[in-house]
């Protein structure tokens, strides 16, 4: 299940921040926070793996990746979704 | 595609461009080259730019700074690499029978230190970096090289090799946001000068796979690239003539670029498809640049 703190390990590890992943808060834009273009592909291929969920087209954009709460919330709404299906 | 391989038959016909056999890989006849040259004299007297340093980089450049632009990241299916043989004289033989038997002779050709130049800019971020920090205000460069996207097509516009004519700046994020704007509207006149609609949209560049899909789309969301659009084989799906896009600091990080109080530097690009600038005249104005309309022969030939 998708929680701020798993979403921030994997950003911690697959982000390449110059921040510490931990000291962000679930609402912080991640974008700000140094999260690149190419880091944000990287941490959504990270999380489809961790999930085993794909994020269709509409949803590959700035903003889905844009805060941990967001990316929360988008897992868990894929995860519901793609596993009913 | 029925227009574009139209456009392109009536081209073969009238000698503009020569057929070699490969799709998006053509010879260029004298009027054609002629068009070329004029419009690139009329970017020369739109550009202010009298000041920028003129570079002309050959259409390969250093394996390496290719491996280092990351080039490969994005647009693995369009790059060309180049291979030479470096067999011993056995091999030489068996190549030769190869070629023969119509089998495959590549198999020995390996990798040199060339590879094919994707877009002009791109020798040139990692000169300028070896150069040190920029000087006071940055810089300006005017290139124009042949240059080589593996996207075989019968449509006209999209060639294989074809030339791009770029100014580059590299300075503050202020500085070549300027420069970008400034180019917008100065490129739409120089366009309209030379009888053609234009109409400027947002862009992305076709990055390979999903992952593509989302690097194209944050792309668009930042606004990060300008296309100039312009009819060419269709008043409807406009063709791309020239470009205006802001790297951010994307250079700057990737080959260590510093402005002169030594902050990583933004970098920002207009290109001019220049082939394609031409083939939208021809496709407006007719295939003979004799009957072009009086104030389009006069912004091109005085």
């Amino acid at each position: 299940m998708a929680t701020a703190d798993t979403i921030r390990t994997i950003l911690a590890q697959h982000g390449k921040l110059p921040v510490d992943a931990a000291t962000l808060g679930e609402d912080s834009d991640l974008y700000a926070a140094g999260l690149s273009s190419f880091a944000s592909v990287q941490l959504m291929l990270a999380i489809e793996e961790e999930f085993d969920i794909e994020f269709p087209e509409n949803l590959l954009n700035r903003k889905t990746f844009s805060t941990i709460a967001t990316i929360v919330e988008v897992v868990t709404e894929l995860s519901k979704d793609q596993q009913a299906a | 595609m029925d227009m574009q391989t139209n456009l392109l038959d009536r081209l073969f016909d009238a000698g503009l461009l020569i057929d070699t056999g490969v799709d998006g890989l053509y010879g260029r006849s004298g009027a054609f080259e002629d068009v070329i040259a004029r419009f690139e004299a009329l970017i020369a007297r739109h550009a202010p730019e009298a000041t920028a340093e003129v570079i002309r980089f050959p259409p390969g450049m250093n394996r390496a700074h290719f491996e280092g632009s990351g080039y490969m990241k994005s647009f693995p299916q369009l790059a060309g690499t180049v291979h030479s043989f470096c067999g011993c004289e056995l091999d030489h033989v068996n190549l030769l029978q190869c070629m023969a038997e119509g089998d495959d002779w590549t198999g020995k050709q390996e990798a040199t230190d060339v590879v094919l130049t994707p877009a002009a800019c791109y020798p040139l971020y990692p000169t300028i970096a070896k150069r040190g920090p920029l000087p006071e205000g940055g810089g300006l460069f005017d290139l124009q090289s042949y240059c080589f996207r593996h996207e075989p097509s019968k449509d006209p516009a999209r060639m294989q090799l074809f030339r791009m004519r770029e100014f580059v700046r590299i300075g503050t994020p202020d500085d070549v946001m300027a420069f970008r704007s400034d180019w917008m509207e100065r490129g739409s006149k120089l366009i309209a000068a030379v009888g053609l609609d234009v109409e400027l949209d947002t862009a992305n560049d076709p990055f390979f796979g999903r992952a593509g899909k989302m690097l194209g789309n944050n792309q668009r969301d930042q606004k990060l690239k300008f296309e100039l659009l312009i009819p060419v084989t269709s008043a409807t799906a406009k063709t791309a003539c020239l470009s205006f896009n802001y790297h951010q600091d994307h250079f700057g990080q990737t080959w260590g670029l510093k402005t002169a109080n030594g902050e990583t530097a933004h970098t920002a690009c207009v290109g001019f498809g220049l082939e394609r600038i031409a083939l939208a005249l021809f496709a407006r104005h007719g295939l003979d640049t004799a009957d072009w309309p009086e104030p389009v022969r006069k912004a091109l030939w005085g």
